[in-house]
């Protein structure tokens, strides 16, 4: 049978090598926020005249036009998305209309959205609310749901680490592709967050709960035992799971359109670490807590002999 | 056995009518007092339009009256539908907003001019004034002692501003004296056009008992002055109070045409909203962007569905074709309850409902991976079965309930901004895995023990792929 819980100590590391990696540019560069959460205007448009000017040209065009430093992206062969401040409807149509004068062609306004900077804050804050609560929620559920275990408390709090551990990496992740490729945190990847959340805790329910019948059925079995072979058994289910909701999230990563784009990728990301946690962190922890390991962490070779 | 084709009569039953709503020219229901048509309704990122949150434009230490705010929102609701958009849709979010979205809105600065236009409505004293003084200021701004989100102004402090302040000032008439507020729009019971004894046509208002008294004590004491009536502190209207109006109802005589009489009238109807208010975000998605975003993700959910299908008819065998099967039901029922609510479509709403389809997918692999280990440890099949079930049933329960905790959370942040891309979201997420519970226990177990009634399993164990 494969030993998953004997190796512990590696699946934490490869966490580890991904999550410190995003955290450093999570310190570094930040997330950059997106109009949802800051404030300002989003305007894409599209020349129909199939002649796109130069993203420095309407840079300068903006600042003209007392819009100071926006942020101009192309996208396909004749699209361009701009950030600047927040704008009304009418500012927009002036400067859409002398857009298009300028730079000779029609224009065509793809989307647009305006949003206050107050409402901005707001939004902020409600998020790490939210994801406060869900975290709550479901510590407080999973405690209720496994009380007739012992220590039921610690599968909740092993759950909300496994929880932060994919939260972490889906920050970390975001942190790194939106310095490369210009990615903004919005409500969107809030939704995807969250959902991640849920699906992370999901998964490593049903690990959880496999261990809570097993605790039953083979009580003279050493508890890491007990672990490893309730892992192995959901370990199908878990692989056959994660692949068709990856495999349909895929096809809506590359046939679904740019507009979602961004938010499956965060989903596909997720929905991998979720399962990922469920198997390889969540239920280990179990195991360094029953054991209290780390009363030995801080001396190495014990640790070794332990194992 | 016999409890088995009941569920499947009770299953035949749900799928019929969910066919029934599902039909894209579907009549609707029409009796026993229930009156519905069934339409599949797309957000405006799918078809294209406007969304404007409004907020109450108080100072933030304000409380606002509930009652006000859902004035304001059946204020917006007819303005929106004198717009004349089908399917718009005005709903309060939070304590101090209101979401307006116009699906298919192709100007919208018109749309969002004309719902910002329905500002605040106040009759201000302007008793200092002549008449022909306050006739010229007419069309003009000017300043009100009103605060916003009070329900009525106070009777007490009258200010009496000097008429030769305003004829005199060379300062923009904004700046100019501040005029009491005798009482504001939400007073206001009925507004119609009506024609005076000389066939011109009057714009005629009742008041509800509060404006009645308001109205009578003022006007009795005022006869033969002016009472502005100020939109968005413009003057629109300064008439002469003829005589005391003790009845509660009243005339506007003006130099009206019939046009200009019912302009008046309308402003007056919806203009009366008891709070002000701001547009704070607005989203405009081009119709052809929507269309295209629509194409792409059915095109996507088609082969993501597609893709799962297959894997677990090649993977499952018997069981993953039975469990297709129940796929199908559920994307029926799922898709019949979005047209019944109705439930906004949206693109992450169409990204949920993929998902929740994997978590459908879930709740069967638990289950046949239980049926197959109950057979290998030499179960009969039916027992193996029963046992599946009941052994997945508990992690099926628990995993869904916290997807479905998140789903709540995740519904009760887009409520609060009118964020209904994250509310639609959280809505199709929490809908998908209710009814993905529904059909992986009762859809696949009942269609999977009817097989087996008909078929000698012992015979085809390789169908189960064990």
């Amino acid at each position: 049978m494969i030993d998953i819980v004997k190796h512990r100590y590696l699946y934490f590391g490869i966490s580890l090598l991904v999550i410190i990696p995003g955290l450093i540019a999570l310190v570094l560069w930040g997330l950059p926020l997106g109009i949802d959460f800051k404030g300002g205007s989003l305007l894409d448009v599209r020349f129909d005249s199939g002649i796109v000017p130069q993203p420095s040209q309407v840079v300068l065009f903006y600042g003209e036009n007392g819009f100071s430093d926006p942020i101009v992206q192309t996208s396909g062969t004749t699209g361009m998305v701009i950030r600047s401040l927040e704008m009304t409807d009418a500012q927009r149509n002036q400067l859409v209309s002398a857009m298009e004068s300028r730079f000779d062609s029609t224009i065509t306004i793809q989307r647009f959205e305006s949003v206050g900077p107050s409402i901005g804050q707001e939004v902020a804050q409600r998020a790490a609310i939210a994801v406060g609560m869900a975290a709550l929620g479901i510590l407080i559920y999973i405690t209720y749901a496994f009380r007739g275990v012992p220590n039921a408390f610690r599968f909740g709090v092993a759950a909300i680490i496994a929880m932060l551990h994919d939260v972490a990496v889906v920050l970390g992740v975001e942190a790194i592709i939106a310095h490369f490729f210009n990615w903004e945190v919005d409500s969107l990847f809030l939704t995807a967050l969250l959902t991640v959340i849920g699906f992370s805790v999901h998964d490593t329910i049903v690990v959880f709960d496999r261990i809570r019948e097993n605790l039953n059925i083979y009580r003279r079995l050493p508890y890491e035992t007990v672990v490893n072979h309730s892992i192995v058994q959901t370990l199908v289910r878990s692989i056959n799971t994660q692949l068709t909701v990856m495999l349909a999230l895929l096809s809506l990563a590359l046939f679904g359109g740019i507009t979602i784009r961004h938010f499956v990728i965060i989903l596909l990301i997720g929905v991998f670490s979720g399962t990922y946690s469920s198997i390889f962190n969540a239920s280990p922890i179990l195991v360094v807590w029953e054991n209290r390991e780390w009363r030995t962490w801080f001396r190495r070779h014990k640790t070794l002999t332990a194992n | 056995m016999r409890r088995n084709y009941r569920f499947l009569i009770l299953i035949a039953l749900i799928l019929l009518f969910a066919i029934y709503i599902n039909i894209p020219t579907s009549p609707g229901i029409h009796f026993a007092g229930i009156n519905r048509n069934f339409t599949t309704r797309l957000g405006l990122d799918l078809v294209g339009g406007v969304q404007a949150l409004l907020e109450a434009d108080v100072p933030a230490s304000q409380t606002i009256d509930p009652e006000d705010m859902n004035i304001a929102v059946q204020i917006v609701d007819n303005r929106v539908n004198g717009l004349g958009v089908s399917e718009a849709i005005v709903q309060p979010a939070g304590s101090n907003r209101i979401v307006v979205e116009l699906p298919g809105e192709t100007d919208p600065e018109k749309a969002l001019a004309t719902i910002k236009q329905t500002g605040l409505l106040e009759f201000v004293d302007m008793s200092s004034l002549s008449t022909e003084q306050a006739y010229a200021l007419e069309t003009k701004k000017v300043n009100t002692d009103w605060v916003p989100g009070v329900s009525q102004p106070s009777q007490n402090i009258i200010p009496s501003p000097s008429p030769t302040d305003t004829i005199t000032s060379t300062l923009p008439i904004s700046l100019g004296p501040t005029f009491h507020t005798v009482m504001t729009g939400a007073v206001l019971k009925n507004v119609y056009v009506n024609s005076n004894a000389g066939g011109k046509p009057t714009v005629s208002f009742e008041l509800n008992s509060e404006g009645a008294k308001i109205f009578k004590d003022f006007t009795s004491t005022h006869v033969g002055k002016v009472l502005g009536i100020v939109l968005d502190k413009e003057v629109i209207s300064a008439p002469r109070i003829n005589t005391p109006i003790t009845g509660g109802e009243g005339a506007i005589e003006g130099n009206f045409t019939l046009e200009s009489a019912n302009a008046l009238a309308l402003q007056l109807k919806y203009g009366s909203l008891p709070i002000p208010l701001k547009v704070v975000t607005s989203e405009t998605v081009g119709p052809t962007l929507g269309q295209d975003s629509l194409n792409k993700s059915l095109v996507a959910g088609f082969i993501g569905m597609t893709i799962v299908v297959l894997f677990m008819a090649i993977y499952y065998r018997l069981p993953g074709i039975i469990a297709d099967l129940a796929l199908l039901c559920y994307v029926l029922i799922t898709y019949a309850i979005f047209r019944f609510i109705p439930v906004t479509l949206t693109l992450p709403g169409i990204a949920g409902f993929i998902l929740s389809v994997g978590v459908a997918v879930d709740a069967n692999v638990l289950i046949f991976e239980r049926i197959k280990e109950e057979l290998r440890s030499g179960k009969s099949l039916s027992q193996a079965i029963d046992l599946g079930w009941k052994r997945a049933w508990p992690s099926i329960r628990d995993s869904n309930f916290s997807t479905l905790i998140t789903c709540a959370i995740l519904f009760w942040f887009g409520n609060t901004f009118g964020a209904s891309i994250v509310k639609g979201f959280s809505l199709t997420l929490a809908i998908g895995v209710a009814v993905s519970m529904f059909t992986a226990i009762v859809v696949t177990r009942t269609f999977l023990h009817l097989v087996l009634d008909n078929i000698n399993f012992t015979r085809h164990t390789r169908w189960f792929g064990v």
